[in-house]
């Protein structure tokens, strides 16, 4: 039997928040958890392996480290076919940097999954964008890795990837267990996410079955805390706007165009590479 | 151990032509290490890469190390991270810079975790303070702010940038640097993964990061269908359309479009900005645009306060506007 591992994470739906119509701001009290669409996309590929009969008897585990409310993201892969959810969950994980992430999943794999043959992980989450994490998981349990897999094909204890790296195609292969994040670029609509109806989650909610587990039951030292452990630290944080002494034009849509036209016309068409009528030329004539 | 301080850039050549990254780091570390003395090393692995050396040299290095070896033809993420960890560790640099091609977003984390050191993903700046302490300048959570981090104990103090963050130095043929060649280890792990083929794709000529005018749509155009109408403006004006996010994640225009932290960076005579907030991960790519049209519904969005002229108004009516004056104003 082939046990995948997939790792999920839960990020706030904040660059994707509804704005205020009448305001212009966004709306963060809005603001949600959600499941990171390149992880989404990492269950994706669990999930068709294990449809694909010549795949075999397939196991998949999701497990996320994250806040108590993390949770939800798993009980949604539980609606959309995972076997079993765990959520690592303590206050010593709160504020782990990448490392530490890597080190408090590494720590639930091999503990946890010691017959885990395949870990999947998104190529880059949606909040931070590190893309550090999955790289980061394969030295940790030191298993060979690809990053930014778009199609996968399962061989005799091994598996190939197709990806797409700075401009190469590449094909690679590499035996199991073994590490593979998921492209999230949109073009590799091979594993374009699925999504449940809300029905869907409400029932796996009911069944239950995901596991929490705190440091201890992980196998993490007593003194372990995260965020001391963090080799980086945040001097100061700020706000970079460097505002211009613009010109703001209010007023009806045409009369702002020809003003627009009027007074920059110049700058717009000496970009453009052709000649537009300006007042200026007007005025020259 | 050397007692001089360096700054080591990672040589990313594999895609040399397309991406210059490399040469942008150096030129943003030549000015770094001017602060503090440090030395710009460049650190270059491959087979035959003299041609490589040389033109780092040209472009600020002042030392290279080399590891020139038949094993490392392909490039291998294990092999190679397993080698610059072994470089660090014998050289002990200060500071080690890496472009945020995928390839460098592979290395770079594998290193940080062999060296037990922290890493800052895609800054937008860098800069060295008064205690030598390298400052890795990156967007923090949300948008809008921007957060100053440092690596306090930990060495090398590590940072990844985006291709297009830096420009880089003019080629300097009379530029002399020192090549330190480094045998491959002994101890070199064979490598776990096989890679079967790779083949460099044509790149589409897609031209937003050099064109002269680039029009910029974000989630304030509504929807797929009036997004269009950006290239029917981009077509009379000879410009290029680019995207926020939100809009490249919900497909009204493909991924290589994204303008920002994450995409491309723009260096327009003139921006068109249509319905676009201006969060730092995408004003981030819009330093170097010389003048700036912003159209929003809301006079207080930050990309309005970044505009030269700023309208505010809604983006589809001003677009159907401005393509109705230019097909005015046109002479031929
Ligand atoms: C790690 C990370 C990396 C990121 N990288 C990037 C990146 O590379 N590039 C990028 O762009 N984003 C990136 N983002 C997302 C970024 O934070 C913002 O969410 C995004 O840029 C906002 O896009 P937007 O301006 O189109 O949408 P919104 O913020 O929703 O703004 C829409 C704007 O349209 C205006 N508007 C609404 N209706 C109208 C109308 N009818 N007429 C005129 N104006 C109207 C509103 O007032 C508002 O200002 C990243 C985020 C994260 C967390
Ligand atoms: N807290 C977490 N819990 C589970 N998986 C995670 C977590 N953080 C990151 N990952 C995984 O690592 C991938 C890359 O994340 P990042 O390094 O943050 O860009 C994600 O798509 C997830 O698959």
């Amino acid at each position: 039997m082939l046990h995948i591992i997939v790792c999920i994470k839960q990020v706030p739906m904040v660059s994707e928040l509804p704005w205020d119509a009448k305001t212009g701001t966004l709306k963060r009290e809005t603001a949600q958890g959600m499941m990171d669409p390149s992880s989404r996309r990492a269950l994706e590929a669990a999930l068709q392996i294990k449809a694909d009969p010549a795949s075999g008897p397939v196991r998949i585990t999701v497990v996320s480290m994250g806040p108590p409310m993390a949770k939800e993201v798993l009980y949604e892969a539980r609606a959309l076919g995972a076997d079993q959810g765990v959520l690592l969950t303590d206050s010593c994980m709160a504020g782990a940097d990448t490392c530490m992430t890597a080190m408090i999943l590494g720590a639930f794999i091999r503990n946890h999954c010691p017959d885990a043959g395949l870990i999947l992980c998104g190529s880059m989450s949606s909040d931070s964008e590190t893309a550090q994490v999955g790289p980061q998981l394969a030295e940790e349990l030191d298993i060979p890795a690809i990053g930014y897999a778009r199609r996968l094909e399962l061989g005799c204890r091994c598996i190939r990837v197709a990806r797409h790296v700075d401009d190469f195609m590449e094909l690679m292969e590499m035996d199991l267990p073994g590490l593979v994040t998921i492209d999230h670029a949109a073009e590799s609509d091979r594993y374009a996410p699925r999504y449940v109806t809300l029905g869907g989650v409400e029932a796996a909610f009911n069944t239950g079955g995901i596991q929490v587990m705190d440091g201890r039951a992980l196998g993490l030292e007593k003194e372990f805390n995260a965020l001391k452990a963090s080799p980086t630290k945040i001097m100061e944080v700020y706000s970079p706007l460097t505002q211009k002494e613009g010109r703001v034009l209010t007023g009806a849509v045409k009369k702002m165009v020809d003003t627009l036209f009027d007074d920059y016309g110049k700058i717009i068409s000496s970009a453009m590479g052709k000649d537009l009528k300006t007042h200026d030329h007007e005025e020259d004539l | 151990m050397s007692a001089e301080k360096q700054i080591w850039v990672w040589a990313d050549y594999r895609n040399y032509f397309q991406s210059r990254v490399t040469l942008q780091i150096l030129a943003r570390a030549t000015e770094l290490a001017r602060k503090n003395d440090a030395v710009v090393c460049a650190v270059v692995f491959g087979d035959r890469v003299d041609e490589y050396v040389t033109e780092y040299i040209a472009h600020g290095a002042q030392k290279v190390y080399v590891t020139d070896d038949p094993f490392l033809k392909t490039y291998n993420v294990e092999s190679y991270a397993f080698l610059l960890s072994a470089l660090v560790r014998r050289f002990q640099p200060e500071t080690l810079l890496v472009g945020a091609t995928r390839f460098g977003q592979e290395i770079a984390p594998r290193v940080a975790r062999q060296l037990n050191t922290g890493l800052t993903a895609d800054c937008i700046d860098l800069d060295m303070d008064d205690k030598d302490r390298l400052v890795q300048i990156a967007p923090s959570f949300g948008g809008n702010l921007v957060a100053k981090i440092i690596t306090p104990k930990a060495r090398p103090q590590m940072a990844t940038i985006r291709p297009g963050t830096f420009q880089e130095l003019p080629h300097d043929d009379d530029a002399t640097g020192e090549v330190i060649s480094v045998a491959l280890p002994d101890n070199m792990p064979a490598p776990r993964v096989r890679c079967l083929k790779s083949e460099l794709q044509p790149v589409h000529a897609r031209k937003i990061e050099t064109a002269d005018i680039v029009i910029t749509g974000g989630r304030g155009m509504g929807s797929k269908g009036k997004f269009k109408k950006l290239f029917d403006l981009a077509e009379l004006l000879n410009a290029e359309v680019g995207a926020t996010r939100p809009v490249v994640y919900a497909n009204w225009v493909s991924h290589d479009s994204l303008v920002g932290q994450a995409g491309k960076h723009i260096r327009p005579k003139v921006l068109f900005s249509f319905g676009i907030s201006g969060a730092i991960q995408h004003t981030a790519a819009l330093a170097d645009a010389r003048f700036i049209v912003a159209v929003n519904k809301n006079p207080n969005a930050t990309m309005m306060k970044l505009a030269d002229v700023a309208l505010v108004a809604d983006a589809n009516q001003v677009c159907t506007g401005i393509i109705r004056a230019v097909k005015e104003r046109i002479r031929d």
